[in-house]
């Protein structure tokens, strides 16, 4: 009698999905990556940070209403190297990215970001004025990204959820910080007379658009996505600024 | 210290009190967008103002005067004004009496290409923040302040983005057809 639905529960096609089927079934049986994954996936701890409205409600998401511990994240974390995930949760500026690219290095891999709210994610509402970042997947690599302004709670446990899924299909063989590979530190950009800059290469101009490509997803290897947002548009309003004058001319002669 | 929050009374005791401090400004009554002809309007005059406008070398005497003499003792507010087309950046304080009564305000006016005015800090402690922030948001110079620094932007960088000129760049609000 029981058969039955147990042949039904292990319909899956692949390994894993049988592995999850039957655990439904209450029969357990694992391998390494099934059981590293549970393990990471069952306590993802956040780091304790947040950058402006979005984190209220990210705190409201860690407390009784929505409860967070359903998921095993709720040990917000006070310091970095105790840390699984960073939440960016709220408007990154530009005067705030090199410490979040800092933190961001400072924890241990395994490590996870979730891109919380418009502002995070794109600059928002923000994003053609002079002192915000212009979507922290400049900088770092994010896992998921949340729309919304700000995101509910909701939408937080839906990103935590999803990202326990992406958790779910590593491969132990294949995931990045398991490979030969050194860690490597993502780097700090610094403060330039015209914007944010790396290597004394400016990356986000105050008053322009971000002359780098952002970061692609983890699972697609972490590699600069090579493509430009809108790099044909580089205006000017050249009362002030030399530096966009020259943006501008050389946008038209790319064109000419 | 009679509530002087009538700004025609405000001029007039400050011009009895410290002569020759006000700058002559034309009314805001008679520089409202009128119709020359039928259809035609002329466009408002933006310098017009009924509140006192202090030459920027007496700025603290009258702010003194205002604080020892009206009791207006609360300095809330300090910011700063472009006035792109006509070269001026004005810098506005806000003045509220403790003992009730409306607050009011005076201007000081200074050139768009060396924006200089007399700084309040050491009288009033409140406006060191926000001396900064006019310095580093308009560039305008505050003599005698002892600290002026950048305050919102990092000290490398240059320019004033608050700025009517600074380059409005960007992909969500602006579009092409927009100069």
């Amino acid at each position: 009698m029981e058969e039955g639905r147990t042949n039904v529960g292990l319909k899956g096609s692949n390994d894993h999905d049988t592995q999850l089927e039957a655990e439904k079934q209450g029969i357990f049986f694992s391998n390494v990556n099934r059981f590293y994954n549970w393990g990471r996936r069952s306590s993802v701890w956040p780091m304790s940070f947040g950058l402006a409205c979005c984190a209220i409600e990210m705190m409201a998401t860690g407390l009784a209403r929505y409860d967070l511990a359903r998921f095993g994240a709720e040990m917000f974390r006070a310091s970095p190297r105790q840390a699984d995930l960073m939440i960016v949760a709220g408007t990154v500026t530009k005067k705030m990215a090199p410490q979040v690219v800092r933190l961001y290095n400072q924890m241990p891999e395994p490590r996870y970001v979730i891109s919380m709210g418009a502002c995070a994610t794109s600059g928002g509402p923000f994003r053609d004025g002079y002192n915000v970042l212009r979507g922290i997947d400049l900088l770092i690599p994010v896992d998921v990204y949340i729309p919304g302004c700000p995101p509910r709670p909701e939408a937080l446990l839906h990103a935590l959820m999803t990202l326990q899924a992406q958790i779910d299909q590593q491969k132990i063989g294949r995931v990045r910080w398991y490979g030969k590979r050194d860690s490597k530190d993502f780097p700090v950009p610094t403060f330039g007379k015209q914007g944010l800059e790396v290597n004394g290469q400016l990356i986000d101009p105050v008053g322009g658009l971000p002359l780098i490509s952002p970061f692609n997803a983890p699972t697609q290897g972490e590699q600069r996505t090579g493509i430009l947002e809108h790099a044909e548009q580089a205006r000017a309003f050249p009362l002030m600024d030399d530096t966009m004058t020259a943006v501008q001319q050389d946008a038209e002669a790319d064109r000419g | 210290m009679a509530d002087a929050s009538d700004v025609a009374e405000l001029r007039e005791r400050i011009e009895r009190a410290l002569p020759g401090t006000l700058v002559p400004t034309p009314s805001r009554a008679n520089t409202q967008a009128v119709p020359v002809k039928k259809g035609e309007q002329v466009a408002p005059n933006f310098l017009a103002t009924d509140d006192p406008v202090i030459t920027a070398d007496q700025l603290p005497n009258v702010a003194g005067y205002l604080r020892d003499t009206l009791g207006y003792e609360l300095l809330t507010n300090i910011t700063a004004t472009d006035y792109l087309a006509d070269g001026i950046i004005e810098m506005v304080y806000h003045f509220v009496r403790l003992n009730g009564g409306a607050p009011i305000a005076i201007k000081v006016r200074t050139s768009r290409e060396q924006p200089e005015v007399p700084s309040l800090t050491a009288e009033w402690p409140g406006a060191d923040f926000q001396e900064r922030e006019a310095f580093d948001l308009f560039g305008v110079v505050f003599r005698g302040h002892a600290n002026l620094r950048r305050i919102y932007m990092w000290d490398e960088f240059e320019g004033f983005p608050m700025r009517k000129d600074f380059p409005k760049q960007g992909d969500k609000y602006f579009e092409d057809t927009e100069e």
